[in-house]
């Protein structure tokens, strides 16, 4: 597929360079350790694009109400620490509890979550026992569910169980996570060793306390994972909340800064808001992934068990 | 010790329960553990299972099969009754022209978006597995960087560059004199929304098929270079075929993901008229169900929809299962 489709900036830069270093070959007296132009390019291309709405956001969020419409994008503006304290004092702070109850939905889900999927992991791991495939297959199958399939009829249920509209609502749906529970398996699969078990076992020690002491610890830089994977998934999940909620003191961020959009359709000077509220939100996932890819890989995410 | 371990564990394990503790012991050694754990383990998972995955789809069903009849005037408690209502939601939901049209432009949606998508994720795998590659690290990162942006987030800020008085793109072409496209109008609106689900979804797969490049071993590079393969010839008749099962994955997920479009064209919606309330089949399920009302129809164009995706689900595993065994098999 060609590389220019989708992104127009993409396409109007410069070509990669033409030579193909690769196959040619050095030329000699030089060490072999040229750099391979085509690739780099191309990634660098790619990784430019990726970077297009972040820089804008960026530029955008210094820029004081006047300045968004009449500078040129890329061309920073003097209103970042204005906009800032504007955003902070948009109705009371409201903006920061949508923070709040993200980092609350996301923290509390994602934890319980990898809790979840770490006993069904480890037990469809570690295990033979009637049924083991069938129940591995249904949980599975929950992946395949449109989120709009369950989440209707969920707060129809909530609804008459006088939960819609609470924490509880956007809360409880998300901890089963069929991708949590199949990556802890692969994870449990090839980091508990059965002979491990089986000793623990022999002197005695019960189900639970083998899992606690054996496997919990053997699986952690899996479920490291887990919960990685499932805090980005709810933090950044915007169906189930808008659903569920109405009262915008429990939104999280995605609705928070989508019904301030919807505002600014009708009150434009809100834009500067939305701008500043949108870079806000993605520094603290951007910073995470940062800090974490030191000592994790972003291979484990596909369940890569080596890396 | 002094239990010789002689009982045939499959029968006496169940029933020696509770019996001595000698007895325990020898259950508690039985090779596998005893039955009970693993569903133990697994009660959690299949609990919310119940209550949050088959409970709510189990209502969905019965509700695509209830209307509400107004009799009277439809006022007072007894003025409007849930009553049977046979197929004749499903008839609705079928012949309504506007459910249709959603699913068309979804279709024409997701044929931008799964290709290029896709298309893109394998080539900057291929580059990142390539040798002698400048900026590797930042470039997988950075690639990658677009997952961490919430969905609504990412709309809301490629829908900002798309703004005219916004838009790089815009300024570049109102210097050069040349005339403005409407992003957000007619065909571009397509390209503007993939563009957005390109964005957001490259990284994630990208990151798949570069771990299955990975475990390529590097042998079958070495033997294919002694046998004069180049770079290029080694990506399409090693690596490309040897990274086909995540292929098929990240394919079978994108092609779910697209069919639930719905969190983009929402975001965007304030910013221009020409997307209306019911652009995919899912907005149109949110639209019926909370706007106008009617959780009936609402409730049988979801269960419509994941009938879709589950005959296409299984129809695509089926095809992907099949081509893997004649692959074998030659």
């Amino acid at each position: 597929m060609s590389v220019g489709a989708p992104a127009p900036t993409v396409a109007a830069g410069t070509p990669p360079p033409g030579d193909r270093s690769a196959p040619a070959g050095p030329p000699a007296g030089r060490r072999p350790r040229r750099i391979a132009l085509l690739p780099s390019a191309v990634l660098l291309l790619g990784a430019l694009y990726c970077l297009i709405p972040v820089t804008w956001v960026l530029i955008a969020s210094t820029k004081a109400g006047r300045e968004l419409f009449s500078t040129f994008t890329f061309l920073p503006g003097t209103g970042l620490w204005g906009n800032i304290s504007d955003l902070s004092a948009y109705r009371d702070g409201v903006y920061w509890t949508w923070m709040a109850n993200s980092a609350l939905y996301a923290g509390v889900g994602a934890l319980l979550s990898t809790a979840v999927s770490a006993f069904a992991g480890y037990a469809l791991a570690m295990y033979r026992f009637r049924g083991r495939e069938s129940i591995f297959n249904v949980l599975l199958a929950g992946v395949l569910m449109p989120p709009v399939i369950l989440a209707v009829p969920q707060y129809l249920l909530m609804a008459q169980v006088g939960l819609a509209g609470t924490r509880w609502s956007v809360l409880l749906p998300v901890v089963l996570s069929p991708y949590g529970i199949y990556l802890a398996r692969i994870y449990a699969a090839a980091a508990v060793p059965r002979d491990v078990v089986e000793s623990g076992r022999i002197d005695g020690a019960g189900e639970w306390r083998i899992f606690r002491s054996i496997g919990l610890p053997m699986m952690l830089p899996g479920l490291v994972t887990v919960f990685l994977f499932q805090f980005v998934a709810i933090w950044n999940n915007f169906l189930l909340p808008y659903i569920m909620l109405s009262d915008d003191e429990r939104f999280p961020i995605t609705l928070g800064l989508f019904t301030l959009l919807n505002q600014g359709a009708s009150a434009p000077a809100l834009y500067t808001l939305v701008i500043t509220g949108s870079l806000l939100a993605i520094l603290p996932l951007i910073a995470l992934f940062l800090v974490i890819q030191r000592f994790w890989s972003l291979d484990l995410l596909s369940g890569a068990v080596k890396s | 010790m002094n239990t010789p371990v002689k009982t045939p564990d499959s029968s006496a394990a169940g029933a020696s329960a509770p019996t001595a503790p000698r007895t325990r012991r020898v259950r508690g050694a039985r090779v596998g553990g005893p039955r009970s754990a693993p569903y133990a383990f697994l009660l959690p998972a299949v609990l919310l299972f119940v209550a949050f995955f088959a409970l709510p789809i189990g209502y969905a069903v019965w509700l695509s099969f209830r209307k509400v009849e107004v009799q009277g005037l439809g006022l007072g408690s007894g003025g409007r009754r849930e009553v049977w209502a046979g197929l004749s939601n499903y008839a609705g939901a079928l012949t309504d022209p506007e459910l249709l049209a959603g699913a068309l432009r979804v279709l024409g949606y997701g044929m931008i978006v799964v290709p290029t998508m896709l298309g893109l994720a394998l080539l900057f795998a291929l580059m990142l597995d390539a040798d002698r590659v400048a900026g590797r690290r930042f470039a997988r990162l950075t690639i990658f960087l677009p997952y961490a942006v919430p969905g609504v987030i990412a709309a809301l800020l490629w829908g900002f560059l798309y703004l005219p008085s916004v838009s790089p793109l815009h300024f570049a072409l109102d210097r050069l004199g040349l005339p403005q496209p409407d992003l957000l109008g007619g065909g571009a609106l397509f390209i503007a929304l993939s563009n957005i689900a390109v964005w957001g979804g490259t990284g994630f797969n990208m990151i798949v098929i570069y771990t299955a490049l990975r475990a390529i071993p590097p042998e079958i590079y070495e033997a294919a270079r002694l046998d004069g393969c180049s770079q290029r010839q080694i990506a399409w008749r090693i690596k490309i075929p040897m990274v086909a099962p995540s292929l098929v994955l990240t394919f079978f997920f994108s092609v779910i993901a697209t069919l639930q479009v719905f969190n983009e064209p929402t975001t965007l919606r304030p910013l221009t008229n020409n997307l209306s309330t019911t652009w995919s089949p899912l907005m149109k399920v949110y639209q019926d169900a909370f706007v106008r009302g009617n959780i009936h129809s609402a409730a049988a164009t979801a269960v419509i929809i994941a009938l879709v995706t589950l005959v296409l689900s299984f129809g695509f595993l089926r095809l992907a299962n099949s081509r893997t065994r004649q692959e074998e098999s030659r």
